[in-house]
């Protein structure tokens, strides 16, 4: 029998759909990747099977008992353990203290420490080594330390089942190595491990079976190898017209090679982590260029790179001008308009005040013009002009900051991520607007994006970036023949 | 597991060396105290009587701001309550001093267990404002029914502790050790971990098998608890009651700001904060009114100085960045 059997949960948010009748089982000595694009419900499946969240409905039977309606501890008790995506540590005490914590018993009667707990703590760090730092406290620690520390406090208890989200997050290679091999003796010793990840490739070597999710809902099951093969989860991945991938993109007038953007940067240190490394990439005159790549691959680095907001070693140059030692301020006046991921509207003034912010450089006609173009392209902000920017929807916010951009009559437009946690619908409006606008102004645009979908849509040609280094380049329609499987 | 070190820590506040010059430092400091009746006055016990309560207060308040994280803006709603249920209990029943003190402390601890519900459901400022608005109404309360409680002139008891100076330094000095003893002893032992644990991150205490609520509520009534003590023996020691001494929003806010002063998250950097505020508020009481300003102004420097507080000049490096 299977030591965890979850059916059919459930859990709204308002109006939306979180998790939908989810369901699956995973087996004592098993590994269960659960991956799906951003926003599918992977992590709220997670918080619900561990009581952090209650479910609206379904059933999560945990070694013959049901666990749904139960406290959060209660159902740690019962053999569930979950390391999270982001947690804190205990920062005044020492790592060997911090696992300590997961050992006590849950009683207010405890005033002296015993050997016993000392000892195993000093044991569970020595499996996810730990023990060279027992005595050390989590701020002087690096990343990866501290994910095994979290890990080592899940794993203290000796859970039935190990709840991982997210788990390789901002690991290098060899550390997400470590961390598999972690799994692996759990799932040896017993244990039945569900993994959660956005991205097959990288758990398909770990896990025994995978559960693929998308919009709350399950949409495959199986081997990995199946799964990846599996029509519903590449469709989910990289958008329904495969084959048409590109031909959308097929434009009348070819771009002729002048290239408005060259970037070589060597190396950009984050203190001694390297955030990238050999990047070089460039974009010619009207064309648009995707970078593509998972959460901290790089690519926001590498906009900040080019506006003069990270230091980094190598050139770049803009028009033919090198940008290297220019202040972020004459770097934006100089024709490169950013759209941040944040989207860092000033959320209490007005839509037109935010669109006038971005055409400040200009004397009041051209800033009228522009004003009336901006309107032109998205006739949303029109009727909303006298509206508080933070009182606006996700998709109408998200116009702003790209019609605040625009304002600055920019060469070139820089735009970070403007899908994250947007719905289907509200994308296509934004897409239909870049489409307008490649096809009127033949606006040159840079774009770092996790949805591909959206990114093969408008794309002339695209860069995979990696932990930090190019892996790919070429035009979109080659992009998935060539490197789909290997990235889903 | 051979190399690994099992010898006492050499770091960490459970460690021994932290163990013996900073505890043999404040072990010192009491027996100083102790002592100064031998040579200070009347009126220098009597500053020094009030300091100590003051330090209780803020020892409590420290208890659960700093260890379970709850902001509390009103540490005299629970203070006030145990005056005021020890004063009433006095001034129309009659009771002695030693069966009306009991009585602060159960209405106190009541309070507890009245703030502990909303701060199972709220967090940060949103919890601050339901203890602000505790406060208020309480001193509302009392001046509305000034009739019985004296109103804003206060409520003078029948009672007091001692006519001594020696003896009401001496009582408060022992409240002020038992305190100490009681929260330190909770704070540096495993289940002070757990406290520090839900302060820090209760979802995923909650996770790591740890109820929660239980500790919140324990944190509640051991702070209510001394926090009522120290609030009905202050008002035996006045011989009365008023919303000035023990309610009100500015005697809070001295509450606070001695722990800050002093060193969050230490219990014991509470009573050197406080006694800081109130000796330093009466030495300078020949300047007038601006004596208050010229302590907040000592108070912000020593936290620009000293973002940590009094007890942070005695940690490690690490210990002050934490």
């Amino acid at each position: 029998m299977s030591i965890l059997e979850v059916s059919g949960i459930s859990k709204r948010f308002g109006g939306l759909r979180a998790v939908d009748g989810m369901g699956f089982s995973v087996q004592r000595g098993e590994i269960l990747g659960l991956i799906g694009p951003n926003g599918s419900g992977k992590s709220t499946t997670l918080s619900l099977i561990m009581g952090v969240v209650r479910p609206d409905s379904g059933s999560v039977i945990l070694d013959g008992k049901e666990m749904v309606g139960k406290a959060t501890h209660a159902i740690a008790k019962a053999g569930m353990s979950m390391v999270f995506q982001h947690s804190r540590p205990l920062q005044r005490q020492t790592v060997l203290e911090n696992i300590k914590l997961a050992l006590l018993q849950d009683s207010l009667f405890q005033f002296g420490a015993s050997r016993a707990v000392t000892d195993r703590a000093i044991e569970v760090a020595e499996r996810v080594g730990l023990d060279k730092v027992l005595h050390q406290r989590p701020g002087s620690l690096p990343f990866a330390d501290l994910r095994r520390l979290e890990v080592a406090k899940a794993l203290a208890s000796e859970p039935l089942v190990l709840l991982l989200d997210e788990p390789f997050a901002g690991l290098a290679p060899s550390e997400t190595r470590e961390f598999s091999e972690l799994a692996i003796a759990m799932r040896d010793a017993g244990c039945a491990v569900v993994l959660v990840d956005h991205n097959v490739k990288a758990v398909s070597g770990l896990v025994d079976r995978i559960v693929a999710m998308h919009a709350g809902q399950k949409i495959a099951e199986g081997a990995p190898s199946e799964v990846t093969r599996n029509e519903r989860v590449q469709e989910v991945y990289f958008g329904k017209s495969l084959g048409a991938v590109g031909a959308a993109r097929c434009r009348e007038q070819a771009i002729a090679d002048d290239r408005l953007l060259s970037v070589a940067v060597e190396s950009v240190h984050y203190g001694r982590a390297e955030a990238l490394r050999d990047i070089d990439l460039h974009v010619k005159r009207g064309e648009f260029v995707s970078v593509v790549g998972l959460n901290g691959a790089g690519k926001t680095t590498l906009f900040n790179s080019i506006l003069g907001f990270v230091d980094y070693a190598g050139d770049i140059q803009f028009d033919d001008r090198s940008l290297r030692g220019r202040k972020p301020a004459a770097i934006a006046t100089g024709g490169i308009a950013l759209c941040p991921e944040t989207r860092d509207l000033f959320s209490f003034m007005t839509v037109r005040e935010n669109l006038e912010m971005g055409g400040h450089a200009f004397d009041a006609n051209t800033r009228a013009e522009q004003l009336e173009w901006v309107y032109g392209l998205f006739p949303r902000l029109r009727e909303r002009a006298g509206q508080k920017a933070q009182t606006l929807s996700g998709g109408e916010q998200q116009m702003l900051t790209v019609g605040r951009a625009l304002m600055q009559k920019p060469q070139l437009l820089l735009l970070d991520e403007p899908t994250l946690g947007l719905a289907p619908l509200v994308l296509e409006d934004i897409s239909n607007v870049l489409e307008k606008l490649q096809n009127e102004s033949g606006l040159t645009v840079l774009l770092a994006e996790q949805n591909l979908t959206f990114a093969l849509r408008h794309s002339d040609r695209i860069y995979l970036i990696e932990t930090g280094s190019l892996r790919w380049e070429g035009e979109s329609r080659r992009f998935v023949e060539e490197v789909g499987e290997d990235i889903l | 597991m051979s190399n690994v070190n099992r010898s006492p820590q050499t770091t960490g506040p459970w460690s021994r060396d932290w163990l013996d010059w900073r505890v043999v430092l404040t072990v010192l400091f009491f027996v100083f105290l102790a002592f100064t009746p031998l040579f200070a006055g009347g009126y220098y016990l009597g500053v020094l009587t009030i300091a100590l309560y003051m330090g209780v207060y803020a020892m409590n308040w420290d208890l659960l701001f700093g260890y379970i994280g709850e902001v509390n803006f009103g540490p005299t709603f629970l203070i006030g309550l145990g005056a005021y249920g020890a004063g009433l209990c006095n001034t129309y029943l009659g009771w002695s001093v030693w069966a009306c003190i009991p009585v602060g402390v159960v209405a106190a601890m009541i309070g507890g267990l009245l703030l502990a519900g909303p701060a199972l459901r709220l967090t940060g400022p949103y919890f601050g404002l339901v203890t602000l608005v505790a406060v208020l109404i309480l001193s509302q309360l009392i001046v509305t029914f000034a009739g019985y409680t004296g109103g804003e002139i206060g409520l003078a008891l029948r009672d007091i502790l001692t006519l001594s100076s020696k003896g009401n330094f001496y009582y408060a000095l022992g409240l002020t050790v038992i305190t100490a003893l009681a929260l330190r002893l909770i704070v540096r032992s495993p289940l002070g971990l757990i406290l520090e644990a839900v302060g820090q991150d209760a979802g995923a205490t909650e996770a790591l098998g740890f109820s929660v609520t239980k500790y919140k509520v324990f944190a509640f009534l051991v702070s209510s608890f001394f926090s009522g003590l120290a609030g009905a023996m202050t008002v035996f020691y006045f011989g009365t009651a008023s919303p000035g001494t023990v309610v009100a929003v500015v005697m809070a806010v001295q509450v606070i700001i001695a722990t800050i002063v002093g060193g969050r998250r230490t219990i014991i950097g509470s009573v050197f904060g406080a006694i800081f505020l109130i000796v330093a508020g009466e030495l300078l009481r020949p300047i007038g009114q601006l004596s208050n300003t010229v302590v907040a102004v000592l108070a912000l420097l020593v936290l620009l100085l000293a973002p940590g507080g009094f007890t942070s000049l005695f940690g490690s490096r690490k210990e002050r960045k934490a």
